[in-house]
C-alpha cells in the first residue's frame, strides 16, 4: 500500500520534479525520493536544497512548494515540487511551467537561474 | 352627493395609492460576515467589542464584499518581490474560518495542472483589493473535498469577468455533485461526521453502510452543544448599522 504523500519534505519523502529536464522527466519504476536535506532540521521548505535519488543517481535539487501548509498569504501546492540543480546551483532543465511562490525572489542571489527559467509565479 | 347650494361638488382627488415595497422589506435578512459572531465560550465579551470597533474602522477604509464558501474571488495583494509590486490571484473560496481580525478565507484554483490553494487573511492590510466574481453557495460549508476531486471542478480561469448580478436577488445555490478522484482519499469524506452533500459517491452499497458504522446521531440532539445565535446577531447587527452611519 502507498501512504499519501507527507507534508514538508524530508528523508525518502517522494517529489515531484517540475522542470522540463530529461532526468525528472524519463518514467522510471521508482519515483524520485529525496535522501537528505541540507537543513539543520531535516524538514525541507520552499527554498531548502535536498539531495534526490533519481533513476539509480544522486542529484541536487531545489524545492519549489510542498503539500505542508505555510504563513498566510503563501500558496500551498497540491504536490511537493522540486527543480533539479546542479552543485553551484545551475537549474539542469530549461523551462519551469507549474507556478512558484514568490518568496523565492527574496534570495534572488543564490537562485536567480531558477527564477529566470520560471514562467508563472503566485 | 350633497349639493352645496346648486353648484358641482367639489372636486375630491381619487385615494393615492400605497406602495408596498415588498424588497425593502427584505432588507431584515441582511448579510452578516460569519467573523463577527463571537465563539462559544467565556471569555469577556469586551474584547469581542473591541476587536469589533477595529474590524469596522477597516471596513470604512476597504471594502470587503458579501461572499460565501463556493463563490470565485479575485484577490489583489501588496507584495514587495512582485514586478508591479501587487499580485492578483483568482480563485474558489473552499473555507471561512477564525473569527475576529483573524478571520481567514482560503482560495483555490488549479494553474498550469497544479492545485494551488492561499489562505487570506480577510483584515490583513496586505490585502488591496477583494472582487468577487461570481457569488454563490454550495451545498456544504466546506469545500475542502475539493483536494480529492477531479481537477476540473476546482479550476477558475484567470481571466473570468465579473458575473453581472442584480441587488436583492436570491443568492444562487450551486447544487453541483463533484466527482471524486479514486480512493485513497485525505480524508473519509463519506463518513457522516463530515456531512458532505456536494459529493457524488461512486462507492458501492456495502462500503457507504460501514461508513455509517461511525454515525453519532445523538449530537443533534445534544442541548449542551446548542449555540442559538439568534440574539447575538441582532445585537451586533444593530451595532454595525450604528458604527457604520457615523
Amino acid at each position: 500500500s502507498i501512504t499519501g504523500a507527507c507534508q514538508a519534505i524530508q528523508k525518502l519523502t517522494r517529489v515531484r520534479v517540475v522542470d522540463n529536464s530529461t532526468l525528472g522527466n524519463t518514467p522510471y519504476h521508482r519515483p524520485p525520493k529525496c535522501i537528505h536535506v541540507y537543513n539543520k532540521t531535516g524538514v525541507g521548505k520552499v527554498g531548502d536544497k535536498i539531495l534526490l535519488a533519481i533513476k539509480g543517481e544522486k542529484k541536487k535539487a531545489l524545492i519549489v512548494g510542498h503539500k505542508m501548509p505555510g504563513p498566510t498569504m503563501t500558496p500551498r501546492f497540491d504536490s511537493n515540487n522540486v527543480v533539479l540543480i546542479e552543485d553551484n546551483g545551475n537549474p539542469i532543465g530549461t523551462r519551469i511551467r507549474t507556478p512558484i511562490p514568490y518568496t523565492l525572489r527574496r534570495r534572488e542571489g543564490e537562485f536567480s537561474k531558477v527564477l529566470a527559467i520560471a514562467r508563472n509565479f503566485v | 352627493r350633497v349639493s352645496s347650494d346648486g353648484k358641482p361638488p367639489k372636486f375630491q382627488p381619487p385615494p393615492k395609492p400605497v406602495i408596498i415595497d415588498r424588497k425593502t422589506q427584505k432588507e431584515e435578512s441582511r448579510f452578516l460576515s460569519p467573523e463577527f459572531i463571537p465563539p462559544r465560550g467565556r471569555t469577556d465579551p469586551l474584547k469581542y467589542y473591541i476587536e469589533r470597533k477595529d474590524m469596522i474602522q477597516r471596513r470604512k477604509v476597504f471594502n470587503i464584499p458579501e461572499f460565501y464558501v463556493g463563490s470565485i474571488l479575485a484577490v489583489t495583494t501588496a507584495n514587495p518581490l512582485a514586478s508591479d509590486k501587487s499580485t492578483r490571484f483568482v480563485g474558489i473560496c473552499i473555507q471561512r474560518g477564525g473569527k475576529g481580525l483573524g478571520a481567514t478565507f482560503v482560495l483555490r484554483n488549479v494553474i498550469e495542472d497544479q492545485g494551488v490553494e492561499i489562505c487570506y487573511e480577510l483584515y490583513s492590510p496586505r490585502i488591496q483589493a477583494i472582487e468577487v466574481l461570481k457569488l454563490e453557495k454550495r451545498l456544504d460549508e466546506n469545500l475542502m473535498y475539493l483536494r480529492d476531486a477531479l481537477p476540473e471542478y476546482s479550476t477558475v480561469d484567470v481571466n473570468m469577468k465579473p458575473v453581472p448580478r442584480m441587488e436583492h436577488e436570491e443568492i444562487p445555490v450551486n447544487k453541483v455533485q463533484v466527482r471524486m478522484k479514486p480512493k485513497p482519499w485525505s480524508k473519509r469524506w463519506e463518513r457522516p461526521k463530515y456531512n458532505i452533500k456536494g459529493i457524488k459517491f461512486e462507492l458501492p452499497e456495502h462500503k457507504m453502510q460501514a461508513a455509517q458504522k461511525w454515525s453519532q446521531p445523538w449530537l443533534e440532539f445534544d442541548m449542551l452543544r446548542e449555540y442559538d445565535t439568534s440574539k447575538i446577531e441582532e445585537k451586533i447587527r444593530k451595532e454595525l448599522s450604528e458604527e457604520l452611519e457615523k
